[in-house]
């Protein structure tokens, strides 16, 4: 058999390099029709994305990238950020939360970038906090969540739970009904809200008649059917803070179960456009979500936004509420940099980025001194095309309270981080 | 009366969904003894399947679209066997009486499934067959010529890379040109929605007794399944081999049975089976990438305790762990105990679905340790082996 070490480097590498060359022309032509642009001759502004592109949670937040890429692909399209372009490093972080820490010390120290927008999940967050806080680096956090934190190296372009939670809660006792069922998945963020739900509840004159938890990912939900049925015979409300695929088993066996959105209706704050279209229309119809946007939102800025994304991505994609505070945070980001004059000097486009205002798809936003935004509260209907019918919008942007004054622990404290000496958590 | 009737029907239909899921890594555990990974993942192969067949159905006008799901069966069983065949022709063979190897390559085989159904585009799926063409018919025209034993080594080192860039350059280009069209992945990484037929939407009642159909239907095809499993392997000619297979591999070989063509079988069926599971479930719950991972573990939970090897240990332990995690879940043991202070507390406190799973593992475990073989342990010899 006549093929040594040698020749092998030798055929293997030269067929290798055949094949490169068949590569390199087949992703050439595009480059050779954009002429590049003068900017990106200037030097480049690194970015880091750091999102879950494979695994569990790719489900949503794949969009999520798509929603901060096709803001920095306007910016750059409109001049890019101090006459520089905008060059984005995404980074997968893989559904696993020390691999999101890893990659965002990876980000930081061996890319240079100025800035990560990323992470979905709470316990993701809460895996890089440390070394976002150790590098005094800048972290935009797109999602909404359950609040008790407010970080100076963190802006949270999310919902706090008073701007999603509490409002939802407010308008479900006066429409719906006092008896509440609260079905949550087994971690933090249902089981911190379902805390301040029952609090405010208990404050407002509602009752809890039964709370259940699945195991994330479990969809055998026919104890819980059951017992919503034992606990409400002759309807009342769901609250729901299920989230992933766990929602789909729910839905669907309610429906089998014949509790209609009439007699039961829910309230989900992990169920938007994206998840209707997953889902199911059928199952889901009249059922109700708590969000600060909508794609149906019809403000200029929100058609402006839902056409930009239809064209880069395709006419049947959905655009929701977390994927327009992420395309948000790619603006205010912006705007803090530019306001400051430099994108390297962190502490000064932390200082500039507060009290900014941004005409948003969602409204007009404004970065409070807490690091949160104040936003718009909505209520949405699913209809028969799986978008939402808006049925209560807040009249004003809601100021976002990130410590939740419903619980003891932190009853009275707030956040400011424009004053050195009050900082993240004070007495006020 | 009402409540132990309810017990027992959403027992049953809990335990029906667990046995549908197990059946097939019953027949690849118990009878090949092959410890399959991506057993989850051909589920999900099949409620994408299922997926794909609802859509084409849906085009074709209502009256269709009520009947489609009975095809979707049949096409989910059709793809995921095929699958099967294919994972145990390129993988699965090389690995036989290796568990732990086999355990390996069948997660890494799962996870590369996962990631292909979030990936798979028409550049994808050109690249690949591009690639196929190149390089296995590359490998068909060769092999005839004299001297391909002296010219596979060259073969290998040249062809393969060759068709790799070919193949990625082809898909490149494609989908600089068409775009959107291209690259577009065909499910994407969010999950998809199945919807069942009206006929199954909604339920019947009687007296308390609320009978969703979707529960009922599968509650039937499960049945179905299982007597079909039953007659195929009692009373078919394969059926037969199989079982000798199972008990003697040496001794059926030298009988003239083809050993390796009875594995594919198996193998094909047993994922067949999983293909009909991800039919039928995909009623009941989500269809996405994740889909699989949200079954493996029950599944082997039924195929441990129901015993190895044994079709009627997987049913019972279904039907009980079944009917368990429902009591336990939801409070039906709780207020059987109500007078019982201290009782009723234990058990409320286990009450919610989360935490009847926790106490369902406990019990297991301690099953385990007095019956370490199952409910219905194989006796003779070959166990010794």
């Amino acid at each position: 058999m006549g093929i040594d070490r040698r020749k092998f480097l030798v055929y293997g590498s030269a067929s290798l390099g055949t094949a490169m060359l068949l590569k390199a022309c087949g992703t050439e032509t595009p480059t050779a029709t954009t002429p590049p642009t003068p900017e990106a001759s200037a030097g480049t502004i690194k970015v880091g994305i750091l999102h879950s592109l494979s695994g569990t949670m790719a489900i949503s937040e794949k969009s999520v990238v798509d929603a901060e890429q096709l803001a920095i692909e306007e910016i750059n399209k409109s001049g890019g950020v101090l006459g520089k372009q905008i060059e984005a490093i995404v980074e997968d972080g893989a559904s696993d939360w020390p691999t999101f820490a890893e990659k965002a010390t990876k980000l930081i120290d061996q890319d240079k970038v100025v800035t990560v927008f990323g992470c979905w999940t709470s316990s993701s967050r809460k895996a890089v906090l440390p070394v976002f806080e150790s590098k005094k680096h800048m972290l935009w956090y797109p999602v909404q969540y359950e609040g008790q934190e407010c970080s100076n190296y963190v802006f949270y372009t999310g919902a706090a739970p008073n701007q999603q939670i509490e409002p939802s809660v407010d308008w479900l006792l006066e429409n719906k009904g006092k008896d509440f069922f609260l079905v949550g998945s087994d971690y933090v963020f249902p089981r911190t809200a379902n805390t301040i739900i029952k609090a405010q509840l208990e404050a407002k004159g509602g009752k809890v008649v039964g709370e259940d938890y699945l195991p994330l990912g479990n969809v055998e939900v026919t104890p819980i059917i059951s017992k919503i049925k034992q606990a409400l015979p002759n309807g009342g409300v769901i609250y729901n803070t299920l989230n992933g695929d766990s929602n789909v088993a729910f839905f669907k066996q309610l429906q089998g179960a014949g509790m209609t959105a009439e007699k039961y209706p829910s309230m989900s704050v992990s169920i938007a456009e994206e998840e209707v279209k997953a889902i199911g229309v059928d199952f889901l119809k009249g059922h109700y979500a708590s969000w600060n946007y909508f794609q149906t939102v019809e403000l200029p800025a929100s058609v402006k936004f839902v056409e930009a994304f239809k064209a880069k991505y395709g006419a049947d994609r959905v655009v929701n509420d977390p994927m327009e505070a992420a395309y948000v945070a790619v603006y205010f980001w912006k705007a803090a940099v530019e306001k400051a004059g430099t994108a390297d000097d962190l502490e000064a486009v932390r200082k500039s980025a507060l009290g900014l205002t941004f005409d948003a798809p969602g409204g007009m936003y404004t970065l409070e001194n807490n690091h949160h935004l104040a936003k718009f509260v909505r209520l949405g209907q699913v209809r028969d095309d799986g978008l939402f019918d808006i049925i209560f919008e807040s009249k004003a942007a809601v100021p976002p309270i990130p410590w939740n004054q419903f619980v003891a622990e932190t009853k009275g404290f707030s956040c400011d981080w424009s004053d050195p000496a009050k900082g993240g958590k004070f007495k006020a | 009366m009402a409540e132990l009737a309810d017990g027992i029907f959403n027992g049953i239909s809990t335990g029906s969904v667990l046995l549908l899921a197990a059946l097939g890594l019953s027949i690849a555990f118990g009878l090949m003894g092959v410890i399959n990974m991506a057993h989850g993942e051909l589920m999900m192969l099949g409620a994408y399947t299922t997926y794909v067949v609802q859509n084409i159905f849906k085009g074709m006008g209502a009256q269709w679209f009520e009947v489609y799901i009975f095809f979707a069966l049949i096409a989910a069983f059709m793809v995921t066997a095929l699958m099967g065949f294919i994972l145990e022709r390129g993988v699965i063979k090389f690995l036989y009486g290796r568990p732990l190897e086999t355990l390996l390559a069948t997660w890494g085989v799962s996870l590369i499934l996962q990631q292909f159904v979030r990936s798979v585009s028409w550049g994808l799926v050109i690249g690949i067959a591009t690639f196929c063409l190149l390089f296995f018919g590359g490998w068909g025209i060769t092999s005839f010529r004299p001297n391909w034993d002296k010219i596979k080594t060259w073969f290998l080192v040249v062809m393969f890379p060759l068709s790799v860039g070919i193949a990625i350059a082809l898909s490149a280009v494609l989908g600089n040109i068409f775009k959107l069209a291209i690259t577009k992945p065909w499910f994407g990484a969010q999950n998809v929605d199945v919807s069942s037929p009206l006929w199954l939407r909604g339920g019947t009642t009687i007296g308390t007794l609320q009978m969703p159909y979707t529960r009922l239907f599968i509650i039937a095809l499960t049945i179905t399944c299982v007597i079909g499993i039953y007659l195929f392997l009692q009373r078919s000619p394969w059926g037969l081999r199989m079982r000798a297979v199972t008990q003697n591999r040496t001794m059926s070989a030298c009988l003239g049975i083809p050993t390796q063509k009875v594995d594919s079988l198996t193998f094909a069926l047993s994922s067949g089976l999983a293909g009909i599971a991800g039919c039928a479930l995909s009623f009941l719950g989500s269809v996405g990438p994740n889909t699989g991972q949200n079954y493996i573990v029950d599944t082997f939970m039924v195929v441990v305790v129901g015993g190895v090897g044994k079709l009627v240990g997987s049913i019972v332990a279904a039907l009980a762990l079944g009917t368990t995690n429902y009591l336990i879940g939801s409070g039906a043991i709780a207020s059987l105990v109500k007078p019982i202070t201290p009782l009723y507390d234990f058990f409320t406190f286990f009450a919610t679905t989360s935490m009847a799973k926790v106490m369902l593992f406990a019990l297991i475990v301690v099953f385990l340790q007095y019956k370490p073989a199952g409910m219905f342990p194989q006796k003779g010899r070959s166990v010794e082996l």
